[in-house]
């Protein structure tokens, strides 16, 4: 986890709000460092995990978690975190063969039209039989369900309405019933003024989930160009209801991505430039 | 994973009965030697030669194994199609093995075109040597008059070894001796060969077929050591033009716009799990949805577009003379790291010399494009045609510093 990140958004691994809908995004840049800042965040807070992993392999995941100090496959044995390998899974389902008893997750890629209730199906039952059952032996904290990412989803043929309901039923599951937290990354391509509206499959998407989030943390590039000591600026955005209204604050930080983390600074304050 | 260097396993050293000590040298890492590969400095990946050594430098030393390298082609298909076959060319030399499909040329006419190494110290593997006639006095033409201890060093190595140099050079004007090609192992997918009946079978029958040569030759990582490891080198050309019967590039809102893009995805899910890398081509100047070429962007690991100036007005721009066109690079992967190794500079120009393939930073370009995309940036807002790319404004005081 980066600490920096840490501060900025008020948590620690021992003190985090629940119910909360945090939503990832960029455009065109590369927001993935920050799903493994949760990632790493939610282990340590000996939270239940449920990590989506739709794009990168495991051992990805595994590597830089490493770095950052956790141990995906020990939080795996231990019981800890769940983990859907999208790759892998999706193999049996793109490729069928007749002896075939893969996890149906990544059954929608048979017919995207159909939507994605079997990942959802896949998500609640994971959720839900940690419940009950056998006591666990060890007492895990909240649930954390992330998901990296939906956009791909978008790629891979289901609808913007099915993964917005997708996100909706998850949301419903974990953050309401389960006072646990969800956290989604949605990636972006075109600018901001898109002028056909055709397009925009990954702009509605990343509308309608804004609308549902209660923190966004929003990465772009500079607006300047490009830079070798500044990789881009993110932009934090708290939705929290409070009282009546819609409190909404906004602060913009520039990062920079090192090996074992990431620092994040005030715009102008980048030690390559003072 | 893209294959990390120390997770593949390596058969065990034997040791030896005579040894007179239980001493027993340790090696340094578990490093398996595949001919043809390097382990990256910055985070151990095995690395492969894309056959182009200034692209090589672009990506960070080399394409890691089980990636998949984007090429938009230019619109003529010219570089796009030369780096490929830079890039099979090399696998060739490394000797490892080859899978190529196309759709609009059969692959054998693809692999008889490819460029003819410049070796030193490869050696072709020359048909047995007519005897001499005893009559000619072979020692006097032999016998080395200065150099006289290198006489009895070999002059050529006799078999086609296996060379320990990463990255070659190729003389375009030559194509490949037969010998050496035939030397390695190519398995060809034409698509005219496997009829489909509907549009997606195209996409999923090179994936079938794929898979099949990944399983059957033993790439898998995670098949057993039977034999030494090998790496499985993928060449698909022009992916998502109307030949591999996709309407990407016909209509502005394809029926299955989904069709190339999970293909990428079960690609990028074998190649994870093989000891393969892939270059895919896809002829983006045709494809208008600039979003979904994000997403065929994002899908892919290493990305890299081609802007040829032939036929453009650029082509007789003094400025740009000394180049064939422009490289943007678009993605650099960050592979079980944080970080990614971004380019120094994002105004690159490319040059086809016979003997090598070389991309510059070039200070016109840089400065030409400072320039027009400016106007190009404003003059996007008033059009309703978009660029082929959307350019970026350099900042011009970093760059200067950055000299």
């Amino acid at each position: 986890m980066f600490t920096e990140l840490n501060s900025i958004l008020n948590t620690t691994p021992d003190s985090f709000t629940q119910g909360d809908f945090i939503l990832l995004s960029d455009r065109q840049s590369d927001a993935s460092f920050l799903i493994h800042h949760f990632l790493s965040l939610y282990l340590r807070a000996r939270c239940k995990v449920w990590f989506l992993g739709l794009v990168q392999s495991f051992n990805h995941y595994s590597a830089i978690s490493q770095r950052l100090g956790v141990s995906l496959t020990q939080a795996k044995e231990k019981g800890q975190l769940v983990f859907l390998e999208g790759l892998n899974e999706s193999l049996s389902v793109l490729i069928p063969r007749e002896a075939d008893t893969g996890s149906e997750a990544m059954g929608f890629l048979r017919d995207p039209a159909v939507g994605l209730k079997s990942l959802y199906e896949f998500v609640r039952t994971s959720a839900t039989s940690s419940g009950g059952g056998e006591p666990e032996p060890e007492e895990w904290g909240p649930p954390v369900l992330l998901v990296d990412d939906l956009s791909v989803l978008l790629s891979l043929g289901a609808s913007v309405g099915a993964v917005l309901d997708f996100s909706h039923y998850c949301r419903a599951t974990v953050c309401s019933q389960l006072q646990g937290n969800v956290v989604m990354l949605a990636r972006c391509d075109g600018e901001e003024e898109e002028e056909d509206g055709d397009d925009g499959g990954s702009e509605r998407l990343l509308r309608g989930l804004t609308h549902q989030c209660s923190l966004t943390l929003h990465v772009q590039g500079l607006p300047t160009g490009y830079c070798r000591d500044i990789h881009g600026q993110v932009e934090v955005c708290w939705r929290r209801r409070r009282g009546d209204g819609r409190c909404t604050q906004k602060k913009l930080f520039q990062y920079k991505v090192h090996d074992k983390g990431a620092s994040f600074f005030a715009p102008g304050t980048s030690s390559a430039v003072l | 994973m893209a294959a990390p260097v120390s997770t593949v396993g390596k058969p065990s050293t034997e040791r030896s009965p005579f040894n007179t000590t239980s001493f027993q040298k340790k090696t340094r890492t578990k490093l398996i030697s595949i001919p043809g590969t390097r382990p990256s400095v910055q985070n151990g990946q095995l690395l492969v030669s894309t056959g182009v050594t200034s692209l090589d430098y672009l990506l960070g030393g080399g394409l890691a194994v089980g990636t998949v390298l984007l090429i938009e082609e230019d619109r003529y298909d010219s570089y796009s199609r030369m780096i490929l076959k830079y890039f099979l060319a090399e696998g060739v030399v490394c000797r490892h093995e080859l899978f190529v499909a196309a759709a609009q040329d059969n692959p054998d006419d693809i692999l008889q075109e490819l460029p003819a190494p410049i070796l030193d110290d490869v050696a072709i593997h020359k048909p047995v040597e007519q005897p001499r006639l005893s009559c000619e006095p072979q020692d006097s033409l032999d016998a080395m008059k200065i150099a006289w201890r290198y006489q009895n060093l070999p002059k050529v190595q006799s078999a086609l070894a296996s060379s320990s140099r990463f990255g070659h050079y190729y003389d375009v004007s030559k194509t490949m001796e037969p010998e050496i090609r035939q030397a390695a192992k190519c398995h060809c997918f034409y698509l005219p060969e496997h009829p489909t009946h509907t549009m997606l079978e195209s996409y999923s029958a090179l994936l079938k077929s794929l898979q099949e040569v990944i399983n059957r030759e033993g790439f898998d990582v995670a098949a057993p050591m039977t034999k030494s490891r090998n790496i499985l080198r993928i060449g698909l050309h022009s992916l998502g033009s109307a030949l591999w019967g996709d309407d990407l590039s016909c209509h502005d809102n394809p029926r299955n716009g989904h069709a190339l893009t999970t293909f990428l995805y079960g690609l990028r899910a074998l190649l994870r799990s093989s000891l393969s890398v892939a270059v895919v081509t896809v002829p983006s100047h045709l494809i208008q949805d600039r979003a979904l070429m994000g997403s065929i962007t994002r899908l892919c690991d290493n990305a890299i577009a081609l802007e040829s100036f032939k036929g453009s007005e650029r082509e007789t721009n003094p400025l740009y003379k000394d180049y064939h066109g422009l490289l943007h690079v678009r993605q650099v992967p960050h592979l079980n790291c944080l970080a990614s190794k971004l380019p120094d500079h994002k105004d690159l120009a490319f040059k086809l010399k016979r003997k090598q393939f070389t991309i510059e930073v070039s200070c016109q370009v840089a400065v030409h494009s400072f320039i027009f995309n400016r106007r190009d940036l404003l003059r996007k807002r008033s059009s309703r045609q978009q660029p082929h790319f959307i350019p970026e404004p350099i900042n011009a005081l970093e760059w200067q510093y950055d000299q």
